[in-house]
């Protein structure tokens, strides 16, 4: 019978840097893995922590890790070269297949940008899949921008709109809210439009109410939730909400589900 | 199959089953309640039959010998992991109606919802369970109300009356142990209570549109965070990991799981300090519906067996009962 907390060494391949505190650690993994799933990663002696799949590659998968706890602190301290453990992939992750021949939507906030980037690379680099693709992306500052170099290729084939809530002045990109560009957005034939929303909760709040004034139907709208989960497999109860359990059933839902979730 | 032994009998009985089995019940600790020269009883190791609280019920759950509060995943040095090994002997698990319908809770959690888990497994399949009959009920305990007075999911049932003890043996392989000690065959039914102090209707049709019920925080407002609820009911399953090194190479120690409370501070933040649940008033909600809604609306059957120690835990004196009777009347009067 299989030990499902036992870790696997996995090599840190390389590691790119976004911010002073967050970083992309490109792991070794081969097998089936989608975006929106996530891997335990732990280092012996600190713990363990629930981390989304950011990018998948060749025999490697990506780890966007942000500096804000315990483990993801130590986890800066092994650079590359240096093994990290990690059990998974968990969860149900997103399926493109859902999203091909619509008109996407990404709206993403900070390291919400993670679980739905594999969506935003597939569809820029195939962008005839879709009707068209939009990712709209918010970070706090210039300085918290994540993927800055995965933004310069998502630019040449689809629709982005990159803001920050505030900037120094003499910025010339775009400021404001996510929330703000909604509104506006040109979508020419709603009920086949798909929209795909992830960040903090708060964020996730407002972006939703935008999206369903513009007439989307909740079952076009997807979402991934973030909670603390310490075994990925069912029983350690912290990610239950209602009677699902985000580890098993999520963290990607359909808003139609989802919206009736309450933690 | 039932018995009839001498005490003689059924001791020389236990003495050769403590060659096989690692024997666990529920026994006094005297002096380590919670109080000054108070007691508790709660699960341990036992050598001999004289060992067991068999009138009380426990104010520890039996779970702590399948769950133990906190158990090692694995040690790790500085490149390898290995597991610890599973106890060599069988376990005997004595335990009463309430506890034993408990145990399909956590059958249910760990080797049904997700993958199997692999250290509550081997353990559960070592594991055999006594029944210990209820006189009188307990303190607070509702079984009747929730069905749970009664069971035959046990391997074998004891009583002891004086000079004699009384056995029911369903299972084959305990049996030869009576067979061998010329037991007389009789019939035995095992003892269960059919009333309770303590009614407890649980409110029908519940949904979500509950959680924002003034009960919660109404109840909340006097719970003190500190988890004994969870950490009695023999149906709380929650752990959180633990890492922890040793003092002399800090480069080796142990992943362990330890029992979680959904009523302390910190069960649901998240990295950043994001905290879902913030006042004890949806604590309370969301432990109660767990047990007497979500539960259900997942696996098919009530979770909470009425067991009632975590009234008689609570040091608020917060009453699940009446929480859940009261509950039921709002929502009667609703319907």
């Amino acid at each position: 019978m299989k030990n499902e907390y036992i870790p696997f060494p996995s090599q840190v391949k390389k590691i790119i840097q976004h911010t002073d505190i967050e970083y992309t650690f490109r792991m070794s993994f081969s097998g089936d893995v989608k975006p929106g799933q996530f891997f335990e990663v732990s280092i012996p002696r600190y713990g363990e922590a629930p981390i989304s799949v950011s990018g998948i590659g060749e025999d490697t998968v990506d780890l966007t890790i942000r500096k804000v706890g315990r483990v993801t602190d130590r986890i800066f301290q092994h650079y590359e070269g240096n093994t990290l453990l990690m059990r998974g992939p968990y969860g149900n992750g997103f399926d493109v297949e859902k999203f091909k021949g619509k008109e996407v939507v990404v709206i993403a906030g900070g390291t919400g940008l993670s679980p739905v980037k594999g969506i935003v690379d597939y569809f820029a680099q195939n962008p005839q899949e879709a009707v068209r693709t939009t990712l709209i992306a918010g970070f706090k500052s210039p300085e918290d921008i994540l993927f800055k170099e995965d933004f310069k290729e998502w630019e040449k084939t689809i629709k982005v709109i990159k803001t920050v809530d505030a900037a120094p002045e003499g910025y010339d990109g775009l400021t404001g809210m996510v929330t703000a560009y909604i509104p506006d957005l040109s979508l020419t034939d709603i009920p086949n439009t798909v929209f795909i929303t992830v960040g903090p909760p708060v964020m996730i709040k407002f972006t939703i109410g935008e999206i369903l004034k513009r007439g989307v139907p909740n079952e076009n709208i997807w979402i991934s939730h973030e909670r603390k989960m310490c075994c990925g497999l069912g029983k350690c109860g912290h990610c239950k909400m209602d009677s699902t359990y985000i580890c098993l059933d999520g963290p990607v839902f359909n808003y139609a589900e989802g919206k009736d979730l309450i933690d | 199959m039932g018995y009839q032994i001498s005490r003689k009998a059924a001791d020389d009985i236990f003495a050769q089953l403590r060659e096989s089995y690692d024997i666990f019940a529920p026994k006094v600790f005297a002096g380590e309640g919670c109080f000054s020269d108070t007691d508790v009883i709660r699960y341990g190791k036992i050598d001999s039959l004289d060992e067991i609280e068999w009138a009380r019920r426990s104010d520890y759950s039996f779970k702590e010998a399948l769950l133990p509060v906190n158990e090692t995943l694995f040690y790790f040095t500085e490149d390898e992991t290995s597991v610890p090994a599973c106890r060599q002997k069988d376990l005997l698990i004595f335990l009463k109606s309430c506890d034993l319908h408990a145990l399909k809770r956590l059958d249910t959690i760990y080797l049904e919802n997700g993958p199997e888990d692999f250290y509550y497994k081997r353990l559960r399949e070592k594991a055999h369970f006594v029944l210990m009959g209820c006189g009188e009920t307990c303190d607070n305990g509702f079984c009747v109300s929730m069905g749970t007075n009664r069971t035959d999911a046990y391997d074998l049932y004891l009583k002891l009356d004086g000079k004699t003890v009384l056995a029911d043996c369903p299972s084959e392989k305990l049996r030869g142990f009576f067979e061998r000690a010329d037991a007389s065959v009789c019939n035995v039914e095992p003892e269960y209570v059919s009333e309770n102090t303590e009614e407890v209707t649980l409110p029908k049709n519940l949904s979500v549109k509950d959680f924002s019920n003034p009960i919660w925080e109404e109840y909340g407002s006097r719970c003190i965070g500190c988890g004994r609820c969870n950490f009695v009911c023999p149906t709380c399953t929650c752990f959180t990991m633990q890492d922890i090194h040793y003092r002399d190479n800090e480069n080796v120690g142990e992943r362990r799981r330890v029992w979680a409370s959904c009523q302390v501070d910190g069960y649901d933040e998240i990295a950043g300090g994001i905290e879902f649940r913030k006042t004890q008033g949806e604590r309370l909600r969301f432990k109660v519906m767990h047990k007497i809604y979500d539960f259900e609306k997942r696996f098919g059957y009530t979770m909470c067996v009425g067991c009632g120690r975590c009234d008689t835990v609570c040091p608020e004196y917060i009453s699940y009962t009446t929480l859940i009777n009261k509950l039921n009347m709002i929502k009667k009067e609703e319907a």
